[in-house]
């Protein structure tokens, strides 16, 4: 989806400014765990308003269907039950997606000029017409998110429904949730609004309630409300700190102008050797010894 | 350089064959791999049909370059293993670059220089094969788990680099040792160019004679 086209933070595999002229709101969505039902109407919602219809699975015995994320399921509730407290069984179901980053590994990571752009309000979306299919991507995300599609080989994830919100929509998940456990609108005013059912649920006794926003990814645009903020596990492991991993950071940042400057120093190093030395020839001696 | 039926074989033409397809699917895999390495290379793509036919095409010519690799390791390593004479030229490497090889040891067929790049270019293919296929997304990455596919990635570009600062040493020496490059292209090299630069191999096969 090429909405939005002047306001662009980031691109990937690109090295020069991109069209950043205009200053565009922070968007984030806030998605309450503690008032989740998980009836998967945003399931619903993402594969309504994206038109897509993905394989009919096989149940395997749980709630959890489809069983994962795939190129045509960009969210997927996740259903864990925990006992925190011993006897007390607690239903903890988490709808899983892209978090959109504000510094997206998937991005990083990205080979393609453009296959990946990170708008000013800090959505994170692929564009598959540029998408090579090599899977960095999936290499670089800290939250296993993108999956490569089998039929066009092309990655896949939610865009935050980047078309509607390009249009002053909230994102179709938003729209169609029951109980409001999922809202949308500026990062800042869904912080305030955690803050408020943070302090309603410690409240309750969820003495460690809060905000899930991890700050090793420079926080997310996608955050979630969790009643046990000290245990992400729990919510079918969710990361604790996530950031991007050391290895993509060392491949994706030091790596690549360190060797490309090592390559040309070689190859330039070869040519003025060459001018400076001159070629390694036969000696005359050896030359005329075998002159007859 | 005009041929002398007194020239010297140095190469058969089964090996200068191999050495060719690996040399070809080294340039495709360097033009293709640098593609996806820095966004600067990234137009080298074209040349292979676009970034997605790069990424299609880049693991299966590294295959062959793997396997045609192996072929002339097979060919050539007992010829490479290292001797305490090319330890001292390998000492003495330096007096080598600056154009003075009057003190350097008889070389063999391959001075203690062509050998160190032997072995070395052995431990790159390895590496640059093992970690490719933990890094083909279409086959085998589903099989590895992701810190491994991170490692692979990392080194996978690291050797990368590292290889073709190598083969660009390969090449450069090469041109400049006159006389050298028509060995690979059609196998002989003169009495003299072999009593200069390789006189032990020159002994060996001349029987010490012109």
């Amino acid at each position: 989806m090429a909405l939005q086209s002047l306001d662009i933070k980031a691109r990937s595999a690109t090295t020069t400014p991109s069209p950043s002229v205009r200053e565009t709101l922070e968007v984030a969505k806030l998605i309450d765990i503690s008032k989740c039902i998980g009836c998967k109407a945003c399931q619903v919602a993402c594969m309504e308003w994206n038109d897509l219809r993905d394989e009919i699975g096989t149940n395997v015995g749980v709630y959890d269907n489809p069983a994962d994320l795939t190129a045509k399921s960009w969210t997927v509730m996740r259903f864990s039950e925990v006992e925190v407290e011993a006897g007390k069984l607690e239903w903890l179901i988490r709808k899983d997606g892209c978090m959109h980053c504000a510094d997206p590994g998937c991005l990083k990571a990205c080979p393609a000029p453009g296959a990946i752009i990170q708008y000013s309000n800090g959505i994170v979306d692929f564009h598959e017409e540029y998408c090579i299919g090599c899977g960095y991507c999936i290499t670089g995300c800290p939250f296993n998110v993108p999956r490569i599609s089998k039929t066009d080989n092309k990655a896949y994830k939610c865009t935050l429904c980047s078309d509607r919100v390009g249009v002053g929509l909230e994102p179709a998940c938003v729209k169609t949730c029951p109980t409001g456990a999922i809202t949308f609108g500026a990062k800042e005013d869904m912080i305030h609004r955690a803050e408020g059912r943070v302090a309603d649920l410690k409240g309750r006794g969820y003495a460690n309630a809060g905000l899930y926003d991890p700050q090793g990814v420079g926080g997310t645009h996608v955050m979630y409300v969790l009643q046990h903020a000290d245990k992400p596990g729990l919510y079918s492991g969710l990361p604790k700190d996530p950031s991007i991993s050391s290895m993509v950071c060392l491949w994706k940042g030091i790596t690549k102008p360190l060797t490309s400057f090592a390559i040309g120093l070689v190859a330039l190093g070869s040519l003025f050797h060459y001018i400076t030395k001159g070629p390694n020839e036969v000696s005359n001696d050896i030359e005329k010894e075998f002159e007859e | 350089m005009k041929r002398d039926p007194k020239d010297l074989i140095r190469y058969t033409a089964p090996e200068r064959a191999n050495h060719w397809v690996v040399g070809m699917a080294f340039i495709l895999l360097a033009l293709s791999g640098l593609a996806f390495f820095h966004p600067a290379f990234y137009p080298l793509s074209q040349f292979f049909g676009g970034g997605v036919w790069a990424r299609i095409l880049h693991p299966f010519i590294g295959v062959v370059m793997a396997l045609s690799f192996v072929a002339m390791f097979f060919r050539f390593w007992k010829l490479n293993l290292i001797t305490p004479a090319d330890k001292e030229w390998l000492g003495r490497i330096g007096e080598m670059v600056n154009g003075d090889d009057h003190n350097m040891p008889a070389a063999g067929k391959y001075n203690g220089g062509q050998k160190l790049l032997f072995w070395l270019l052995v431990c790159c293919i390895a590496l640059l094969a093992v970690s490719g296929l933990v890094i083909w997304r279409a086959y085998f990455s589903a099989l590895f788990p992701i810190g491994m596919i991170r490692f692979a990635s990392l080194m996978h570009a690291m050797v990368a680099a590292g290889m073709i600062c190598l083969i660009i040493v390969h090449v450069y020496a090469a041109i400049w040792t006159r006389g050298t490059i028509r060995a690979m292209l059609y196998g002989t090299v003169s009495r003299a160019w072999a009593k200069q630069h390789h006189s032990a191999w020159f002994r060996q096969i001349t029987g010490g004679g012109k």
